[in-house]
């Protein structure tokens, strides 16, 4: 039976030649991986369920990234509490200070997530390892205790919708506006227990960074989790990362799809999406003037090297507007050393960046730039619900780099033509 | 089973941010986190929610993080069950998780109103609006999920041997 590259891959972890959507299965996972928010509660449920020892300990990955450097006393707590577990069960990939960075930054930079894997995830945005051609899922900390000590997690075949992106890209678009698009058509839950599966001539081109930022915000159209089949660009990628064996599985031309999406990318502008949802988008010229307090890039959505890169390209030689805050996130240590070593944390410094080290920072309302009453926000992060970022009554618009380096100048949302 | 209790009734879309704001997640203790509930919302619902209220949500209930301190945090406040027209997948898997079934019903969401007594009937599905009389009949409980609410939740259903 044709099967698509999720099904591929659920069917080979899960033991079975052939899987279909609706099917409970029960896989193997390749990589289990949480952060300092969510294993405090999983490793409570390790503890409970009581196997002394974890399935595998080069097959977890704990990831300091949320609330570091340690926020305040009981995220300290909650850190030395991972801490303690990944000593006391010798996990392999344990990251925290100078070694970490971002959970979805520094995972494939390292080469420790690979295509045709099963990884599944105590955060949302796991799903941004689909990118390499995985099957990669967000689950909550109790399953993530349950896979820690059993190996497996039971999960029913999600159905497909594939998403063709066709044409030629215009100036400025870029990864962050196909998925800000997509979910603006598909809505918040168009994609609800779906895998959205990425193709057509646009995604054949696209590098790595786009990829991961579209496969990152497959979870904000609902999906379980968003996939793009390996290709060159990917083997490149990951034979620079790592050595280890890996297959690449590829879907049938025949497979059957839920639904097929067509889209046509020439006239398709840099997107904002608008309070208070991803899914309220529009073409940045269709903004109209929104004062703006706060710029921040950065995040597992676009703080890897090549959005530092574009903002720097839009920021560089010129100055942030007066009362306005830009935060910019290198997403792993690597990517800030490379950054210094590019000139990009120079000419950002220059612009009057404050440049934060390595963590989610203010994404999700932590810490590094928390917003004020009435403050309005343009983030390169991938949510923009109420209180995402602060305070209830403030306000975050989401955009890729370009276009937040860009009205970072202009004190509002802008493009870079308007410089 | 038999639940019955007062409606807390919400709209589409409620997100994990609203439900318990990230700055509360500098802990995970259960009655910590209840405190904060809905904060952001509804800033009388930590303090005047009792045990074995009846949570009723429109579509997509619990979209966003996949941080289980959301049901937990509502499990906690002593809400006993949550009917919603739909559920965000990773919170749908939390809530079974740790014991807290929840029931997909667009009419049962769409009719029962804030503050009315509500009965329901987890093996049937059945809700009945007290106030109005009106019986709904929510989308069966999936199996396995049936069991995991049976045993208390993932732990206790690894526990007991069902998961090899």
């Amino acid at each position: 039976m044709p099967m698509t590259i999720t099904e591929k891959i659920l069917a080979l972890h899960a033991g079975v030649d052939e899987v279909s959507p609706g099917d409970l299965i029960e896989v193997k996972v390749d990589m289990a991986l949480a952060n300092d928010v969510t294993a405090p509660l999983a490793i409570e449920t390790f503890e409970k369920i009581g196997t002394k020892k974890v399935f595998d300990n080069e097959k977890i990955a704990l990831v300091a990234d949320h609330f570091v450097p340690n926020k305040d006393i009981p995220s300290a707590q909650q850190v030395k509490l991972m801490r303690n577990f990944a000593r006391q069960y010798e996990i392999k990939h344990y990251f925290e200070g100078g070694e970490s960075g971002i959970e979805h930054v520094i995972l494939p930079e390292k080469g420790i997530v690979l295509p045709g894997q099963v990884i599944i995830g105590a955060d949302s945005h796991t799903c941004t390892y689909g990118a390499l051609g995985a099957f990669s899922s967000g689950v909550g900390s109790t399953d993530l205790g349950a896979v820690m000590a059993t190996g497996e997690i039971w999960l029913k075949v999600p159905p497909t919708i594939r998403v063709e992106y066709n044409g030629s890209l215009p100036p400025n678009v870029v990864g962050k506006d196909l998925i800000l698009y997509t979910i603006g058509l598909l809505g918040v839950e168009g994609a609800l227990y779906c895998t959205l599966e990425f193709a057509g001539e646009v995604i054949e081109k696209l590098p790595m960074s786009q990829r991961f930022t579209m496969a990152n915000m497959a979870v904000e159209a609902g999906g379980k989790n968003g996939i793009i089949e390996p290709d060159e660009i990917t083997l490149a990628y990951v034979a620079e990362r790592s050595s280890s064996e890996f297959i690449t599985l590829k879907g049938d031309p025949d497979a059957k799809y839920e639904k097929i999406v067509n889209i046509v990318v020439d006239k398709i502008e840099p997107q904002i999406a608008f309070p208070h949802s991803p899914a309220n988008v529009r073409p940045v010229s269709e903004a109209g003037h929104i004062q703006l307090d706060q710029v921040f890039i950065g995040s597992c959505t676009n703080g890897r090297l090549e959005d530092l890169r574009d903002a720097a390209s839009i920021l560089k030689g010129r100055k942030v507007a007066r009362g306005l805050r830009l935060i910019v996130i290198p997403g792993s240590p690597w990517i800030y050393k490379k950054a210094i070593q590019a000139g990009i944390i120079e000419a950002l410094l220059d612009a009057g960046a404050v440049i934060g080290p390595p963590c989610c920072g203010p994404c999700l309302g932590g810490h590094m730039g928390v917003l004020a009453e009435g403050e309005k926000a343009l983030s390169t992060t991938n949510r923009n619900f109420i209180g995402r970022m602060g305070h209830p009554e403030s306000e975050v618009y989401l955009s890729n780099p370009l276009i937040a380096a860009a009205s970072a100048v202009l004190g509002r949302i802008g493009a870079p033509d308007e410089l | 089973m038999e639940l019955q209790g007062k409606v807390w009734k919400f709209g589409d879309n409620i997100d994990t941010d609203l439900i318990i704001p990230a700055r509360y997640l500098n802990v995970s203790d259960g009655s910590e986190l209840a405190k904060h509930c809905f904060i952001d919302i509804r800033p009388d619902f930590a303090k005047d929610v009792s045990s074995g209220d009846i949570l009723v949500a429109g579509r997509n209930f619990g979209c966003g993080s996949s941080r289980e301190h959301a049901p937990l945090a509502i499990r906690e406040a002593g809400i006993s069950v949550i009917i919603a027209k739909s559920f965000a997948r990773i919170f749908y898997r939390n809530a079974f998780n740790i014991g807290l079934p929840l029931l997909e019903s667009e009419e049962a969401a769409e009719g029962i109103l804030e503050g009315e007594q509500v009965a329901v009937n987890l093996a049937s599905g059945e809700c009945k609006n007290i106030d109005s009389g009106k019986i709904y009949t929510a989308r069966p409980i999936p199996d396995f999920m049936r069991q995991l609410i049976k045993a208390g939740g993932l732990v206790d259903y690894i526990r007991r041997g069902e998961k090899k």
